[in-house]
């Protein structure tokens, strides 16, 4: 701690930080541009100038720039210094000259940085007469819209783009006053991370381009507390929406999860809400018992309920399948309705086993599970079978940050603090901190890696569990490991053990046991050999964490049940069965179901069969809670009423629509029922969840007796919105789920602590940067508590090591030769169900390829160029890498429905390439 | 074609000749210069040799104690020749070395981009082997382990002749492993650049010479913490670097000495002048010598002309009047007149010169200059250009001067990131001050009138 003199006034402050930091931190205000909480300082705008004293007798003192300032133990500053307020009005007057003033038609307008930063300095006098220079924009692709012209030259953009993401596209050109940043020639931004630079960007250079196609001002939304549903991350988020529609996804600061950034699959991923194809009213198809062709009908909600519940009732067996994209609410009421013994998790087996072992491991493996926050704490990682930034999104930001993070252990022997961003670069040049991959594609981390060791599933596996007995000698010895593997493991073990805190990461992209049990005897090993470290195991869907606490049958059982004629009715939960296991698996079961209830928000293969559709809600429209990779259980909140502007829609959340079926099913009047009876319910019903009461406040929640606004006390035309249906306005919808309200009424502000904020705005705060008054300190936590309750805690003990898998068997099989293994690689871009419903994502995916070793592609008589093609799925290109493992196909996530990871697949070539 | 070649050749040698003959320059006065021949021809190698060439690298690698240089640098109090006059003694005291340290680099800082000076060429040109020497010397005493000379990519001639010297010097064992059996390994690569005058800052010649974008970097880490590549490194100017084997050899007390007595500062400089004057050139003279003994060597003012005003040292020194002529020239004296030595290359102003025009055309080289890293030189500089072209073609209005006073003011030291912008500030403000009327009558009767 320091004291700091600002003012005349005596703070308490953290001396590490800078003083720009550190008022912040205060809530102070100080305007500023390049400076940027989780990217440190450099110096560039000068506009967080202050006045420094040298001590108590000085009465000069000099201008200084906050952000390169130390807030060491007494200094001394005046922040309301006559110059010094001359000087930053002088700053915001030189970089508006070239500014457009075009607030009006830019997208940033209304949550600007630099409009808000214009107003703290006072400027409103244009003196410049001569004239602006302008600039051409760039095509940057399906995400983010170009506007050089709005630049005001922070080098924020690059900064993040480069320096903190590690991309290398986006660039800095020309000098003086004719600063240019974009790519060196037009196309598509290749981070997975381009769009942060819409929140970073303090104007309107650049923005969402799929918020400018349908646009609102920041002002007119109506916003919720979301956690993306498009992985296992959990990312907290910021939705808007106007008209019924999701108009863009902005962060929502999360001390520990995701801090002040998102993925692209997050950010841009949301458009399958507002598909115009979306059930949403519930379907009955007539004379489904007789045809499988007859086409469906629009019915009402009671006349849905009951032809289901009648259909129900009258069935021998009914399974339920859930899904872990759905909420653990809405799993929970189908699990009640149907009974436990009846209800899948809608997981395929493999990927179900993995699940298993990876809540095992959490608990038993000897390592703790670090926040994402904390990973970038660690000084040594190990990612054993995953490829994190195409799995799991903004986790792959977290692991770079930690291979970065040696910039700043770098420093400290420097005495360089941790915020001198650009001297912390200058002196780690490319040093890092040790970063092993094993995985088989080039992953985006690659970079910044020690080394990528590209092995097939069982190599990886035997190679993790030669590390932990190279760690620890009591782990189990693997046999016949090649000299080089053998190597490998040696360096790796002695990289972790060289290190402060060794961190773990695996996941269940390979659906292979043997990589988790390997990732666990390393956490083990380590743990017995006394080292602080962390293991992190990366799930795949947004709830698969949650979905396999709450337990259940794998989704081949259900469908074995079925097809054995076990059962002969089917509620289908938000689950595309087809996505899963194999097509002709998956009809032969449906096809002797006779019932079959599907709940969805999206139109599938399976719920084309449905005899009953339920119009589910999205996450827009719901509420729920989801548990991320962690084990962080996390509630998201409906974002609006999808009848108020829709009166027609009938889309409820699925827990309802259950609640209410099981209700008619017992031939009760369905009462309602609201989100803190499902969630106690819930909690109630499943120890393991038993925390997730606690995630989010209740909706008796209240701030000085207020709901909490979901809209900004600007929100404008509600009286008129609704105009084309009905002169009258009626009352705004009532939330009977949660504590917030459905309009501009209620507490928004920032002065009361709170851990649900759906969007940051404090007076004179409008851009993004108005977290920084949610926080305890800038870039720390918010006041409130960061959102979420963890679910899974680490039991004393490690547990006892598991026996490595074995060799490959030295003869292969005549199939082996002719066949190869499926390989399917995730994809943050087209990889995901829903996601790849939006149309921003399906432009940005890319070109889906097959790789094949080359021996493989000589063998198979294939070149660069050519395509092949497996039964039932499209046809692509191969692609040949050197040292991909042979014997197995590279397979993009998202392009062939049910095939399994590993199963045997014969490839079809077909000429095109080069002779 | 060679011919043309010939005469290409001549008139650059015209232009970086010293004009002081042989007879004039000692070993013992003039350390920079005493070797030069009159005929203008590079002291090679062997010449070099005959002239004392290499001696100070033996007496030093040969006594084997680095950190007596340093002491004889700081006791001698060489300050930095390239316009800033740090003393180079304590820099090198500064850098790091020894423990976990690794070896870094000594660079030569040879982008000689100030408007009006013309001097580093001169002994790159026709010395080069004095440069490498006191390259040596400065790499043994901050324990470098490699050495670049960052060049000015116009001046070819230089890379020409010091490659060729650094050939000489690597083949006579003066560069490479091992240098004179002391067991201590250096070598040099001259580096050209790309023609940015950022680049003659310190730190954005680093970022130049690692091949990214020539921004300057903040201070602290200084390039002797964490210099080129991260590694500690030393930058100094080219007359900086000549000065440091007269000092070993001869000593601190000798050197001191050079300047008989004019100042505080000790040693001789390399002094010069150009605009109109009958002889514009150079000469070796002590340091602290006066504006009007150099104006005089120069043969005074051409045709007749009156001498309105003078820059000491550059474009980015202060505005001088003719009543400073009597001033010493160097660092301090200098700094209490409101301006700088810098590199002691005077600018010399006639009085039929308009002061606008002047700053206009300066104030239009430092805003293209500009790295565009910070916004008061980014985007300040470009609208006192502006003002300046208005005023000049009498268009200005009323409240332009004090706009160009705050400019030049919000530009100050401290301000901005580097001191690029503050040396585009500085001959503004003292134009302002000495010449305000200049100015003013820019400011057209319309405006004037209508302020009424």
């Amino acid at each position: 701690m320091a004291t700091i003199h600002v003012d005349g006034q005596s703070y308490e402050v953290n001396g590490a930080q800078n003083l720009l930091q550190a008022c912040l931190s205060l809530g102070l205000d100080i305007p500023y541009f390049c400076w940027h909480p989780a990217m440190g300082s450099v110096g560039a705008c000068r506009q967080c100038a202050v006045r420094q004293y040298k001590d108590e007798d000085d009465d000069k003192g000099m201008l200084v720039m906050s952000c390169m300032t130390p807030a060491a133990d007494q200094t001394r500053i005046d922040i309301e210094d006559e110059e010094a307020q001359a000087f930053r009005a002088s700053v915001v007057e030189w970089l508006m000259i070239n500014h457009p003033h075009d607030c009006p038609v830019c997208e940033e307008g209304g949550h600007c940085h630099l409009q808000d930063m214009t107003v703290m300095t006072a400027h409103d006098r244009r003196r410049y007469r001569f004239r602006k220079r302008t600039r051409r924009n760039q095509y940057l692709g399906p995400f983010i819209a170009h506007e050089m012209n709005r630049c005001i030259t922070c080098y924020r953009c690059v900064r993040f783009y480069n320096d903190y993401a590690g991309g290398t596209d986006l660039g800095v050109f020309g000098a003086k006053d004719n600063v240019y940043f974009g790519r060196y020639q037009e196309g598509t931004l290749e981070s997975p991370f381009a769009g942060n630079l819409t929140e970073v960007c303090p104007t309107g250079v650049f923005t969402d381009q799929s918020h400018s196609d349908r646009y609102t001002r920041k002002w007119d939304m109506q916003f919720s507390p979301g956690i993306c549903h498009q992985c296992a991350m959990g990312c907290n988020t910021s939705p808007g929406e106007r008209y019924g529609e999701i108009r863009r996804i902005e962060n929502r600061y999360h001390g520990e999860v995701n801090g002040y950034f998102l993925c692209d699959r997050g950010r841009f991923g949301y458009g399958y809400v507002n598909r115009s194809d979306r059930p949403r009213v519930p379907e009955y198809r007539e004379g489904w018992r007789e045809s499988e062709a007859s086409e469906p009908v629009e019915v009402g909600v009671d006349a849905a309920l009951s032809q289901a519940a009648d259909a129900l009732r009258h069935a021998r067996r009914v399974i339920g399948i859930g899904s872990p994209r759905a909420s653990l609410e809405s799993n929970h009421q189908l699990q009640t309705m149907v009974g436990e013994a009846h209800f899948s998790t809608g997981i395929e087996a493999g990927e179900q086993a993995c699940l298993d072992v990876m809540n095992q491991l959490q608990r038993h493996a000897g390592l703790p599970t670090p926040t994402p926050r904390e990973i970038e704490d660690h000084d040594a990682v190990l990612v054993l079978g995953e490829d994190p930034v195409q799995s799991a999104g903004r986790l792959g930001l977290n692991l770079r940050q930690a291979a970065l993070a040696r910039r700043e252990a770098l420093g400290q022997t420097l005495g360089i603090p941790q915020w001198n961003a650009e001297a912390l670069k200058t002196l780690a040049q490319d040093r890092y901190y040790p970063l092993f991959i094993a995985w088989p594609a080039p992953t985006d981390l690659d970079d910044v890696a020690e080394a990528r060791y590209a092995m097939d599933p069982d190599r990886i596996a035997r190679l993790g569990f030669a590390v932990a007995h190279a760690i620890d000698p009591a782990a189990p010895v693997v046999e016949n490991l090649a000299p080089a593997d053998a190597d490998a493991a040696r360096r790796i073990a002695e990289a972790l053990m060289a290190a402060e805190r060794p961190l773990v990461v695996s996941g269940g992209s390979l659906v292979s046991e043997a990589v988790l049990e390997a990732a666990g005897s390393v956490a083990r090993a380590l743990s017995r050999r006394a080292k602080r470290g962390g293991l992190v195991l990366i799930r795949r869907e947004a709830n698969s964490t949650g979905l396999s606490l709450l337990g259940g049958q794998p989704l081949d059982w259900a469908l074995e049940e079925l097809a054995g004629g076990n059962a002969d009715a089917l509620v289908v939960l938000e689950n595309d069965l087809y996505q899963r296991l194999p097509a002709d698996r998956v009809d032969s079961a449906l096809a002797r179901a006779e019932i079959r209830i599907v709940l969805d928000h999206q139109r599938t293969a399976t719920t084309e069969k449905a005899s009953v559709l339920l119009s589910a809600a999205s996450f827009a429209e719901s509420d729920g809670t989801l548990v991320n990779l962690e084990g962080r259980a996390q509630r998201f909140f409906q974002v609006y009423d999808p009848g108020y502007l829709r009166p027609e829609t009938r889309i409820h959340e699925s827990w309802r629509w259950l609640h209410a079926l099981a209700a008619n099913l017992r031939g009760e009047k369905a009462g309602d029922i609201n989100l803190d009876a499902v969630v106690q319910a819930c909690a109630n019903a499943h120890p393991a969840l038993a925390g997730m009461v606690s995630a989010a406040p209740d909706s008796n929640f209240r701030i000085d007796g207020q709901r909490l606004a979901r809209e900004p006390h600007r929100y404008s035309g509600r009286t008129a919105m609704r105009a084309n249906q009905n002169v009258s306005e009626p009352a705004m919808p009532k939330d009977p789920d949660s504590a917030f309200s459905h309009s501009m009424e209620g507490y928004s502000g920032y002065q009361e602590p709170r851990q649900q904020v759906p969007f940051a705005w404090a007076p004179g705060w409008n851009s993004p940067q108005a977290w920084n008054k949610f926080t305890d300190e800038v870039g720390g936590h918010l006041r409130g508590g960061d959102p979420g309750v963890r679910l899974i805690h680490p039991v004393p003990g490690q547990g006892s090591y598991s026996l490595p898998v074995r060799g490959k068997a030295a003869t292969e099989t005549t199939e082996a030769r002719e066949s190869l293994r499926a390989l399917i690689l995730p994809r943050l871009f087209g990889g995901e169900e829903t996601s790849a419903l939006a149309a921003p994502i399906q432009q940005r995916a890319e070109q889906p390829f097959f790789i094949l070793n080359p021996d493989d592609a000589q063998r198979l008589a294939v070149r660069a160029g050519d395509t092949l093609n497996i039964a039932g799925g499209p046809a692509l290109p191969v692609r040949e890498q050197e040292d991909w493992p042979q014997g197995w196909a590279g397979l993009p996530a998202g392009c062939f429905a049910g095939i399994l990871q590993g199963q045997r697949i014969t490839v079809r070539a077909q000429a095109g390439g080069e002779a | 074609m060679s011919q043309s070649i010939a005469s290409q050749r001549q008139s650059v040698r015209y232009r970086s000749r010293l004009l002081q003959p042989e007879s004039e320059r000692s070993a013992d006065t003039h350390p920079l210069t005493w070797r030069l021949r009159d005929d203008g021809e590079v002291v090679w190698l062997a010449e070099y040799l005959r002239k004392e060439g290499y001696d100070s690298v033996s007496k030093a690698l040969g006594n084997g104690d680095p950190k007596a240089i340093i002491a004889t640098l700081k006791e001698a109090n060489v300050r930095g020749r390239g316009g800033a006059g740090f003393s180079a003694g304590l820099k090198w005291s500064l850098t790091l070395q020894g423990g976990d340290m690794p070896r870094g680099y000594i660079i030569c800082n040879a982008d000689e981009m100030e408007p009006g000076t013309f001097k580093d060429r001169l002994l790159m040109e026709q010395q080069p082997h004095l440069l490498i020497e006191g390259m040596i010397l400065a790499a043994y005493a901050n324990n470098s382990r490699y050495g670049y000379i960052f060049l000015r990519g116009e001046y070819l001639e230089s890379a020409r002749v010091l490659n060729r010297a650094l050939e000489e010097a690597r083949e006579a064992g003066w560069l490479g492993p091992d240098i004179n059996g002391s067991g201590f390994d250096f070598d040099i690569a001259v580096h050209t650049g790309a023609g940015r005058y950022i680049c003659g800052e310190e730190t954005a010649l680093i970022n130049s010479l690692e091949g990214k974008r020539a921004n300057p970097r903040t201070k602290p880490p200084f390039p002797g913490q964490s210099g080129a590549w991260g590694k500690p490194s030393v930058v100094n100017n080219v007359e900086t670097l000549c000065n440091v084997p007269a000092v070993i050899l001869n000593g601190a007390d000798w050197y001191q000495a050079l300047s008989g007595g004019r100042t505080d500062d000790g040693g001789s400089k390399l002094y010069g002048v150009s605009g109109p004057v009958e002889k514009p050139g150079l000469w070796e003279l002590p340091m602290g010598i006066t504006g009007r003994e150099i104006l005089e060597r120069a043969g005074g003012m051409r045709g007749n002309r009156q001498l309105k005003a003078w820059l000491p040292g550059g474009a980015s020194t202060g505005f001088l009047l003719p009543e400073h002529l009597d001033l010493p020239l160097d660092f301090d004296t200098v700094g209490k007149e409101g301006s700088r030595l810098g590199t002691g290359l005077l600018t010399v102003v006639p009085q039929d010169k308009s002061m606008v025009a002047v700053m206009r055309n300066l104030e239009e080289f430092f805003a293209r200059e500009s790295c565009g890293w910070c916004t008061p030189c980014r985007d300040g500089l470009p609208w006192t250009v502006k003002l300046l072209q208005a005023l000049e073609l009498g268009q200005g209005e009323a409240g332009d001067i004090e706009l160009l006073d705050k400019l030049a003011a919000d530009c100050g030291p401290g301000q901005t990131f580097c001191a690029h912008a503050p040396g585009a500030a500085m001959p503004l403000q003292t134009a302002l001050k000495h010449f305000r009327h200049e100015f003013e009558q820019g400011v057209t009767a319309r405006s004037k009138a209508a302020e009424v």
